[in-house]
């Protein structure tokens, strides 16, 4: 009889591990659950080209609709998963039907996080996950009122330049002390906080936001209140503040859930007939000897290319998810490259290199080189990505100093 | 194609008319070719994820921040692919195996102009 798997979750690890079970001749059915009803699709667009209005739905989409079809797997989209019965092996979805696997992967990626002050629901308050939150907010870019976002980590500070762009005053709260606090040391925050105050971002750090005020209990935003008192008046406001992963299901079905799904170096869970993958896994990382769950592209696509092939039981070893993290941005004129994980705490090198605003930030821990932020630099991500893959020894004094080649690392 | 993609299409102003198709053969490094049907100012790696020629990933997108969808853009070809920005460069010059013919293929816009154009595929992208 043909195996069966179900992925749930449509986003870029479900249909990777689609992709990879194919590519590892796995011959059963597969069958795809997605909340969202669009196919699978790139979501870094939404905050900056797609959101632009500069790329067409139709590019947006990360395999063709004949993709599906020709690689024999089944899509749900538009449907909710709302149960895992792992007795008998069943998901059950919010229509009532019910889905058998013999394995089953859990992609169900990571939300962001709502904000809980006064006001939080009104009219004119975005966040920014989906295409369809992406379709919602655009029209806005077409006001001319004040945006008013809140949290300056990526999403932010991306609407902030697709913003500035569209020329509409933009003021960002963020409620630590500088910029990209979460995800970054503070020589790059100081540069991406330069870099949106010369485009004529208003940055406010150390803002507390008390409440989003507008008409009554029930109008659209027309004011962002600072604990201080402060109003600051905004036809929309933008909430940033960081995503949290949809773990849910797993939880409910009694799988070990703590910032995520719990799963092992091959994206297995406790439950062995079920992995998870992306955004929503926690996973053991080799590199860092610590465990982590990552919200990106690239951790998307190879977590689930590992999860894709331990599921397809084709191989003979299983596979270890140990690839270096990294992170990209577009804002302005400016790419940010991150090859790592950035500790803020740990020492920082910086590095200028020769194209506009090119910089590169390098995080240092004795000889072992834990993370680079490349603006403008795609060599220092390069040579960056690669010695932390290997672990090959750096001094911070040879980086430091300007004529010293990266390319000598390799 | 799907209604609501059909209503989209029309929606972001592209119709079908202005819709010019320029041939784009690509050969894997085992000498398999894929020739396909381009659509006027899609990329050269998107029209390649989108009529499935393996061997060119572009995992980012085409944002030129990954490089995983190098390839080598025939002689013949080389000038009318347009111009390396610096980015690309810079990013091709820590690609496997760069060659001075090496580009991000994210970075080739299709038109007419590149009717019959040919690439070829590295062993290993990234």
């Amino acid at each position: 009889m043909s195996e069966k798997i179900v992925i749930v979750g449509a986003g870029q690890a479900g249909l990777q591990a689609a992709i990879s079970l194919r590519q590892a001749r796995f011959d059963g059915t597969i069958t795809m659950i997605g909340a969202e009803d669009a196919a699978p699709y790139q979501r870094p667009p939404l905050s900056k080209a797609y959101l632009k209005g500069e790329l067409a739905l139709d590019r947006m989409l990360l395999r063709p609709h004949a993709f599906f079809s020709q690689q024999n797997i089944s899509t749900e989209f538009g449907l909710k998963a709302e149960a895992i019965d792992r007795e008998t092996r069943t998901v059950q979805t919010s229509d009532g039907r019910v889905f058998e696997y013999d394995r089953l992967l859990i992609a169900t990626g990571a939300p962001p996080r709502r904000l809980k002050i006064k006001g939080a629901k009104r009219e004119g308050v975005y966040y920014l996950r989906t295409l369809k939150d992406s379709d919602t907010l655009a029209p806005i870019l077409k006001s001319k009122g004040r945006v008013v976002i809140v949290g300056a980590g990526y999403i932010g500070l991306e609407v902030a330049a697709v913003a500035r762009a569209a020329g509409l005053p933009v003021t960002v709260l963020e409620r630590e002390s500088r910029v990209l606090s979460r995800v970054a040391g503070s020589i790059t925050s100081d540069y991406f906080h330069a870099l949106h105050r010369d485009h004529g971002v208003e940055i406010r750090t150390n803002a507390a936001l008390e409440a989003l005020d507008g008409e009554g209990d029930k109008g659209a935003v027309s004011a962002a209140v600072l604990s201080s008192g402060e109003e600051i008046d905004c036809v929309a406001v933008l909430i940033g503040v960081g995503a949290a992963p949809d773990d849910g299901i797993a939880n409910l079905a009694g799988l070990k859930v703590d910032n995520g799904i719990w799963v092992d170096e091959n994206a297995r869970t406790d439950d062995p007939c079920i992995w998870a993958a992306g955004d929503v896994a926690n996973f053991p990382s080799p590199l860092y000897h610590r465990r982590m769950r990552l919200e990106s592209v690239p951790n998307a696509i190879e977590q689930a290319k590992v999860a894709g092939m331990n599921m397809s039981g084709k191989k003979d070893e299983a596979a270890i998810y140990n690839a270096a993290p990294w992170f990209w941005s577009d804002q302005y004129d400016v790419k940010l490259q991150t090859a790592g994980c950035p500790d803020p705490e740990i020492d920082q090198v910086v590095r200028f290199g020769a194209i506009p605003r090119s910089q590169s930030v390098w995080y240092v821990d004795g000889s072992r080189l834990i993370a680079v932020d490349a603006m403008n630099d795609p060599a220092a991500f390069t040579v960056g990505k690669k010695v932390i893959t290997t672990g090959a020894p750096v001094s911070a004094s040879d980086l430091a100093d300007p004529d010293f080649e990266l390319k000598s690392l390799l | 194609m799907h209604p609501r993609l059909a209503s989209q299409f029309v929606l972001m102003g592209v119709a079908p008319a202005e819709i010019i198709m320029a041939k784009i053969t690509y050969i894997e490094f085992d000498g398999t070719e894929h020739t396909i049907d381009a659509t006027d100012g899609e990329s050269v790696m998107e029209a390649a994820v989108k009529n499935m020629v393996p061997g060119i990933d572009g995992d980012c997108g085409g944002a030129c921040a990954c490089a995983t969808c190098h390839v080598y853009v025939d002689e013949a070809w080389k000038d009318k692919a347009g111009a390396v920005e610096a980015m690309e460069e810079s990013m091709l010059d820590f690609a496997g195996e760069p060659k001075d013919n090496s580009r991000l293929s994210c970075q080739i816009r299709i038109s007419d102009a590149l009717d019959g154009l040919i690439v070829r595929l590295p062993e290993f992208q990234g």
